[in-house]
């Protein structure tokens, strides 16, 4: 069981980073071991924003090794010099945590290349990069990872969220949600549910030239995702070839830099509520979670099964 | 096993005829016994007034507390209770065993009034997953949408959503009646073994798959049937009881009962001859 949030402003922009936190707060009950956030902040648009990590979080409750903070420095001065080999111009660098950086970044060649380069380096994960997108992902509750990185003020116009109760992975950073879809810009995934036909979709994907990053069985939904958009496929068609593609029992969110999308398995195994405004769009594991920014009383539905709706900003 | 014998020294209620037999062996089986009604004492009941009416609001309360809360008041013999601000939370209103008029003024999150039996309830919003799981007796009302497992396991009692419901309505239904205003999802009726869903909107795939016993009525289009359920003929009798039931719920006035599809157990999933006579009485 995990819980899973998501908004969409039509329009306009908010305070998302507050509103997903509150969203995914009141589903932690669902998912008490990592909480992630990938918000689409109103950037300016210019520079590329990479989120990494180079380490694990070895606090209370995490299943990696631990390891000298030592190695993370070594780490980052490798990437550094990775992104100098090609040809990236750093902009801007904050370090989030011990094991987590945020860069602001131009670079213009192909960002498939970029980051197996990149994650070639030994236990280097880029979280994600995009134009707006703001991957944030960590052990704790909403509240816990929204103070660690800040992301009270982030406001942006759309974002998808996650509370992990791990299963059938580890409870580290690598296995949590939401999923970058890589290699393709400012495209995430969150999911609740187990996937059946993991597996076999992972060595057909590898084949192909995709990388996976945990086992995790819902990375496979991003990585199903770009590779039906890297063939030329629209997110929606993508969303709809999923419904038979993927086996298992499921409900996702994608976004990208303007769209926000919801699938659902064809034997609506796993719970999704949904309150559809002409200004907002917010859905959630439990209706719980939409009251928690929607106080009053509002009109809300389930999604039937094998349904896949996708909203615009 | 049980081993099922004739009791020779009928007790008061066997001679009026509430059962003849008495189960020996591990099984312990307790029979009502007329001489000692007074005795009884029915846990969770209380005697209430309908003309007592309050006010509750659960904004800053959790389930427990709510839950807690309705039960103090119906002891002190409120028999109407209005619930404010239930903001989706889950569990709300469960384990209410007598009469009682509960209305909710907002939505309910899972598990809504389970496990119920008498109350009549009125849900102004909408409610989630499992609302009114295995409820007993009484009605329940809701005015918009459900979600999925509506009525799951429902022993008695109408339940009523005026709006559409999700997958899986009146899973493991083993009597009373649900009745859909809107449409419904995948495996509608799925293992039902008694009792009625009535579903004036469309329904999604595998409708009433695996259903042991009782009866579907669609309005509207069937995604598709599950295993071993069929098709049968509308009869008068099914049309009326339909009629009397949507009056009832107060939803499809004018809606053509003539025209919806009956869907019943082919009951060639079952499996009775491989039981053994006792077993097979104890199944019926």
């Amino acid at each position: 069981m995990c819980g899973i949030a998501g908004l969409i402003h039509r329009g306009k922009s908010s305070n998302v980073g507050n509103e997903l936190q509150a969203m995914l707060q009141a589903l932690k009950h669902r998912g008490p071991d990592s909480t992630g956030y990938a918000l689409y902040a109103d950037n300016d648009g210019q520079n590329f924003i990479m989120r990494f990590k180079v380490g694990e979080n070895v606090g209370e409750g995490s299943s990696s090794i631990n390891e000298d903070e030592s190695v993370y420095d070594k780490r980052k001065e490798l990437v550094d010099q990775m992104l100098k080999n090609l040809g990236a111009k750093v902009i801007k660098e904050e370090k989030l945590t011990p094991y987590s950086y945020r860069y602001e970044m131009q670079y213009d060649e192909d960002l498939m290349d970029f980051s197996k380069k990149i994650e070639s380096i030994e236990s280097v994960e880029i979280l994600s990069i995009g134009k707006s997108l703001e991957l944030i992902k960590d052990l704790g509750d909403a509240q816990e990872v929204l103070d660690r990185y800040d992301l009270g003020k982030v406001r942006g116009t759309h974002a998808i969220g996650h509370a992990r109760m791990a299963t059938e992975s580890g409870v580290d950073i690598k296995s949590a949600h939401p999923f970058w879809g890589y290699p393709f810009s400012d495209v995430s995934v969150v999911h609740n549910g187990q996937l059946t036909n993991y597996w076999n979709n992972r060595r057909m994907l590898e084949n192909k030239g995709m990388r996976f990053m945990s086992e995790c069985d819902s990375e496979l939904i991003a990585v199903y995702l770009a590779e039906k958009m890297r063939n030329g496929a629209t997110l929606e068609e993508g969303m709809k070839d999923s419904l038979s593609g993927l086996d298992g029992v499921f409900t996702y969110f994608v976004a990208t830099k303007d769209s926000l999308g919801m699938a659902k398995d064809t034997m609506a195994a796993k719970p999704l509520v949904l309150y559809e405004s002409d200004d907002l769009v917010a859905m959630g594991s439990e209706e719980i979670a939409i009251r928690s920014i929607l106080p009053h009383e509002i009109d809300t539905y389930d999604p039937f099964d094998g349904e896949v709706k996708v909203w615009q900003i | 096993m049980a081993n099922i014998k004739t009791n020779e020294n009928k007790t008061k209620a066997q001679s009026m005829g509430l059962h003849s037999e008495v189960l020996t062996g591990k099984t312990q089986q307790k029979f009502f016994n007329p001489d000692e009604a007074e005795n009884f004492y029915y846990w969770g009941t209380y005697d209430v007034d309908f003309n007592k009416r309050i006010d509750l609001d659960v904004n800053d309360l959790d389930c427990k507390e709510a839950n807690k809360k309705i039960d103090e008041l119906m002891s002190k013999g409120y028999g109407t209770i209005v619930i404010k601000n239930p903001q989706g939370k889950h569990s709300l209103g469960v384990g209410v065993l007598n009469k009682l008029n509960l209305i909710f003024e907002g939505s309910l999150g899972y598990f809504g009034v389970g496990s119920i039996d008498g109350p009549t309830v009125r849900i102004n919003g909408r409610v989630g997953w499992s609302c009114a799981e295995n409820m007993m007796a009484g009605k329940v009302v809701i005015e918009k949408n459900a979600g999925s497992c509506f009525g799951a396991a429902v022993r008695g009692g109408d339940l009523i959503c005026k709006g559409s419901v999700g997958a899986r309505t009146g899973i493991d239904q083993k009597g009373g009646t649900i009745i859909v205003g809107g449409d419904a999802g995948a495996f509608t009726g799925f293992m039902m073994q008694r009792g009625r869903i009535i579903i004036l909107g469309n329904v999604g795939i595998n409708l009433g798959d695996s259903m042991y016993d009782g009866t579907i009525y669609v309005g509207g289009k069937i995604g598709s049937f599950g295993s071993d359920a069929i098709e049968s003929p509308m009869t008068k009798s099914d049309v009326d009881w339909i009629k009397r039931k949507l009056k009832v719920a107060e939803i499809g006035e004018d809606f053509d009962i003539s025209k919806m599809t009956k869907v019943v157990a082919g009951k060639k999933l079952w499996n009775y001859d491989a039981l053994e006579p006792t077993e097979k009485k104890g199944a019926i």
